[in-house]
């Protein structure tokens, strides 16, 4: 069946962002670029991994299961709150590390550092 | 009394959403839930009616909502499928050029500045990482700075984010 | 005992897998930023985990715990970052 395909294909992408996310932790020098990794790797990651399981709990519904339905709708629910709370929190993150005196590093330009000072 | 009414009916739809399937009331849910939904909602609604509407009823107009729709799967999508190439790219070659740009998008209300420097968080090489609350600037930083787009300050959002201002601004202003 | 497929065991391993890679980020980091970069990543793979086991034994109680976590996981993470700041509530 085609659907079964198509989790496995899901999973196999999530799962890989997933763990060049924990890669790029490890291999990037400093705070704001681990982000980059940490924040948009995993976010991708679990939109395909959730996707998957959205897909499984549609197949199932289809085979006549009304369970399903109801794993398909919470998924989605639980998608939507990593969708929305991952990218806030790595802003405030980011935010605390300017402003608790990390400083990028090899940065070619600093606003923000100029605009502190200026205060 | 309308912003206490608009609050809870959005919470009491939001129960209902996530007690789908529980008992046999348009083959949905159950008196239970329905009369818990409703006392936890109107009590919900009590609390956070000054937080939830702030200003104006703008966003409850449904066209927005579909505009958010096709923004969500259509640039923003994109986007964000580039930007974790991009990562993929720089997180095997080790290859970065990293800086904080102060971008100046234009945008005035409070929930278009929090989802545009959300999709910035997403999208290829840039991460929001500071908000200047008079005049709503955003500073960026950017992991490949490019240095044509230095010339300029405040920098150019064309190089930063594309078209999302644009898009931010026809959903939610 | 309810044996659950492969395929789930694969996946659940991979993240456990991330979530050492992240946990090296937590034990050597050398600011605490650093430190919190890598939970706020651990957090995220526990939810995708929660969600997955809850599809390999097709239970929705799972993937109810998963939405919760991921708002108590996001409201500590602003309550760390608000405290690093040094900054009043």
């Amino acid at each position: 069946m085609i659907a079964t395909y198509i989790i496995y294909l899901f999973m196999g992408i999530g799962i890989f962002f997933m763990l060049l996310g924990g890669i790029g932790l490890i291999r990037f020098p400093d705070v704001y670029t681990r982000l980059h990794a940490g924040t948009k790797c995993t976010t991708f990651g679990s939109i395909f991994l959730t996707l998957s399981v959205v897909i499984l709990g549609l197949k199932t519904w289809y085979l006549g299961d009304v369970n399903g339905s109801v794993l398909a709708i919470h998924t989605i629910i639980a998608l939507a709150a990593i969708l929305i709370t991952n990218p806030t929190g790595a802003h405030a993150i980011a935010r605390a590390a300017h402003r608790s005196g990390v400083k990028p590093v090899n940065a070619v330009v600093d606003d923000l550092e100029k605009e502190e000072k200026k205060k | 009394m309308l912003a206490f009414v608009v609050t809870s009916l959005v919470c009491f739809l939001t129960y209902l959403f996530l007690t789908t399937g529980s008992g046999s009331i348009a083959g949905l849910w159950s008196i239970e839930e329905i009369l818990l939904g409703l006392l936890l909602s109107l009590f919900a609604g009590f609390i956070s009616q000054n937080i939830f509407i702030k200003d104006s009823y703008r966003m409850a107009n449904p066209k927005r909502w579909l505009l958010f729709l096709v923004y969500l799967f259509g640039p923003f999508f994109i986007g964000m499928a580039k930007a974790n190439f991009d990562v993929a790219y720089r997180v095997i070659t080790g290859k970065i050029n990293p800086g904080i740009v102060r971008i100046s998008p234009g945008i005035k209300t409070d929930l278009g500045i929090t989802m545009l420097a959300n999709s910035i968080t997403l999208t290829p090489g840039t991460l929001s990482v500071d908000v200047d609350e008079k005049t709503n600037d955003l500073y960026v930083h950017w992991i490949n700075v490019k240095e044509e787009a230095l010339k300029k300050k405040p920098v150019d959002e064309r190089y930063i984010c594309g078209s999302f201002p644009k898009w931010v601004r026809r959903i939610a202003e | 005992m309810i044996e659950i497929g492969m395929e789930y065991l694969t996946i659940l391993l991979l993240l456990f897998i991330t979530i050492i890679l992240a946990g090296i980020r937590i034990i050597k980091g050398p600011t605490t930023p650093d430190r919190v970069v890598g939970l706020d990543t651990v957090n995220t793979v526990v939810i995708v985990g929660m969600v997955i086991f809850g599809a390999a034994y097709r239970e929705v109680i799972y993937i109810d715990v998963a939405i919760v976590y991921a708002l108590l996981s996001f409201i500590s993470t602003l309550f760390i970052a608000k405290y690093l700041e040094g900054g009043r509530f």
